[in-house]
């Protein structure tokens, strides 16, 4: 059975990715340094490219292929789109913590390249096999990246911990897609969403046993609470590179992971997933934002902080309206955005000798370098939801979801929480500005890239916040 | 649907009794009197030399791991190459793919000084 070249088209940045990071990789090698620049050039221009190969195939109509494993439609073009940029700002980010640390250059770019086109193929999967072997492929060069840093024992027990959770998950996962099979007798999601709905009653029972299965796996690769406990752990165990990585593209692939499984091959269960995603939501809010207003360190908070907003973006998903999926797609896209300043600064400030990891590190940040203050005082109020700026719109939108579809007390728990969350974000604004800083000298960025890349996406921020409508609208046009 | 797997439950209760069963029997039933020459570990009669948990060359692990990488990849090839003439030029340019991602790799650990010894 011979795959259409027209198949093969609708897969070009996927092949793209793959060819070119083959070829950073053998580049890399021959150019004998151990920080090379053509290893840095090569994996923009891969990402970049993946980029405009898709922006110019985003208009095409929606497709399945390669025998109804793989789909192209505009949420796996606007997913794809944004997991290549931030992976761009990610590596952009790391460029200088990696030479300062002295980890594995070359193996970093391509490792990181190798997980952005996981979840460029999980995004894209139509069936229960390639989604699979996306989420493999993205979560596997990750367990690589934690433990690239061999200075201390705690990277490899980050490492340990996210693979033995990570794998306990995917278990998970398959589990509950095996019995997804065994009920339908199909893993083409579309096949299973109309084999739903021609089943006897009794036949629900396996469904909603393997549904069980699917949700804690999605839970776990989401980090929601009852399964968050890696989350604080590898994020702070992580080098601050990795963690700025695993704490942005992934979240994206994750949503795509939701969307695949719950919103497209199981509609017609909704009533039985809602449940399940209501109680992982409000735990999610509720511990995540509560616990973290304890945390020293300032990886540790945001990682309650990621626990917290997951549970926001599933608010969008249990609505199970076309408006819901999107508000979720736009929450996710606009967190993505945000963690991506925060642990991008974290990262690019961890120079020098000094690893930022509480957050006292940034005491006085304002009197040694009032723009980069300014960027995360920009991102530290757009996560606790402060208008105008983009985490306020996000919220709103996916509280309007679930108020829409009569789930009131499910907007009100949410809001009561974001108060809550409000403390420790503008506790960091606080240390940032009102305390005296223990070192007096200016701190600047690397270089000059560094500086715009970090102005663009702190001034996003505020742009998304005070005009949302274009990224709303793409999200729209998704669903 | 469940009932189709009651034997396993069966086989596994039965199984679990047996080996069970017999370590429980020897406890109960068989004399226990223990002393140094008997716990101590059999060396083909004569004295220990050493501890059995020595720390081992880190490069026989590198080895083993090439090794299963390439097994794996052999025992992939077999049944491709028995069946090669039925599915074709398909099948065949999805293996060359396969092996070209693969070369890639082997240049890597190649490059990397993996397969040197010293």
């Amino acid at each position: 059975m011979p795959v259409p070249v027209s198949d093969l088209m609708l897969a070009a940045p996927q092949w793209f990715v793959l060819i070119m990071t083959c070829v950073t990789l053998l580049v890399s090698l021959w150019s004998g340094k151990k920080a090379s620049p053509w290893t840095y050039g090569l994996s923009q221009v891969t990402l970049l490219g993946a980029v405009v190969i898709t922006a110019l195939m985003y208009d095409q109509p929606r497709t399945v292929a390669f025998y109804g494993n793989m789909i192209f439609d505009k949420i796996s073009a606007l997913l794809t789109i944004f997991v290549c940029v931030i992976t761009a700002f990610v590596l952009l980010y790391s460029r200088d913590y990696l030479k300062q640390h002295k980890m594995a250059y070359t193996e970093y770019h391509v490792l990181t390249l190798f997980s952005a086109l996981g979840m460029m193929v999980l995004v894209s999967s139509y069936s229960f096999i390639s989604l699979y072997v996306g989420l493999e492929l993205f979560t596997l060069p990750l367990y690589a990246l934690i433990a690239l840093r061999r200075d201390a024992a705690v990277f490899a027990e980050a490492s340990m911990k996210y693979f033995v959770m990570g794998a306990m998950a995917s278990g998970m996962l398959l589990y509950g897609l095996s019995m997804l099979y065994g009920a339908t007798g199909t893993v083409d999601i579309p096949s299973i969403a109309s084999a739903i709905v021609g089943l006897p009653q009794g036949q629900h029972l396996i469904i909603v046993f393997g549904l069980v299965f699917v949700l804690a796996g999605i839970a776990f690769k989401l980090g929601a609470v009852p399964f968050h406990m890696w989350v604080p752990d590898v994020y702070d165990g992580s080098p601050n590179t990795v963690t700025l990585m695993i704490a942005t593209g992934p979240k994206i692939a994750a949503f795509g992971l939701v969307v695949r499984l719950l919103a497209e091959a199981l509609p017609d269960v909704h009533v039985a997933w809602q449940h399940g995603l209501i109680l992982i939501a409000v735990l999610s809010i509720v511990l995540g934002n509560i616990v973290a207003i304890v945390q020293t360190n300032i990886k540790r908070m945001l990682a309650y902080s990621s626990i917290a907003h997951m549970g926001y973006m599933l608010l969008g998903i249990i609505a199970g309206t076309a408006s819901g999926y999107s508000a979720s797609m736009f929450y996710t896209l606009i967190y993505a955005i945000m963690s991506l300043a925060a642990f991008g600064l974290v990262s690019m400030l961890s120079r020098d000798g000094v690893d930022i990891q509480r957050i006292e590190d940034l005491r006085g940040l304002n009197a040694r370098n009032p723009w980069l203050a300014f960027m995360m005082l920009l991102v530290m109020f757009s996560m606790a939801g402060v208008p105008p700026l983009a985490g306020f719109m996000a919220k709103i939108a996916v509280l309007e979801a679930v108020i829409s579809v009569g789930q009131v007390w499910l907007a009100v728990v949410a809001l009561l929480f974001a108060i809550v969350g409000a403390y420790y974000y503008l506790r960091v604004v606080k240390v940032m500005y009102f305390d005296e800083p223990i070192k007096k000298t200016d701190i600047e960025l690397p270089s000059m890239d560094m500086r715009v890349a970090m102005t663009i996406n702190g001034l996003s921020v505020l742009i998304l916040g005070m005009f949302p409508a274009v990224l709303m609208g793409l999200c729209r046009a998704a669903f | 649907m469940l009932t189709n797997y009651f034997p396993i439950l069966v086989f596994i209760a039965i199984g679990i009794a047996i080996g069970g069963g017999a370590l429980l029997l020897s406890r109960l039933i068989a004399p226990h009197r223990p002393d140094t020459e008997k716990l101590s570990p059999y060396e083909c009669g004569f004295a220990p030399f050493e501890d059995t948990r020595l720390p081992f060359d880190i490069r026989y692990y590198l080895v083993a791991l090439l090794f299963i990488l390439f097994d794996l990849e052999t025992a992939f090839f077999v049944p491709w190459a028995v069946v090669l003439r039925k599915i074709g030029v398909y099948g065949f340019s999805t293996m060359i793919i396969f092996l070209l991602i693969l070369v890639v790799g082997f240049i890597y650990e190649w490059k990397k000084g993996a397969l040197e010894w010293e």
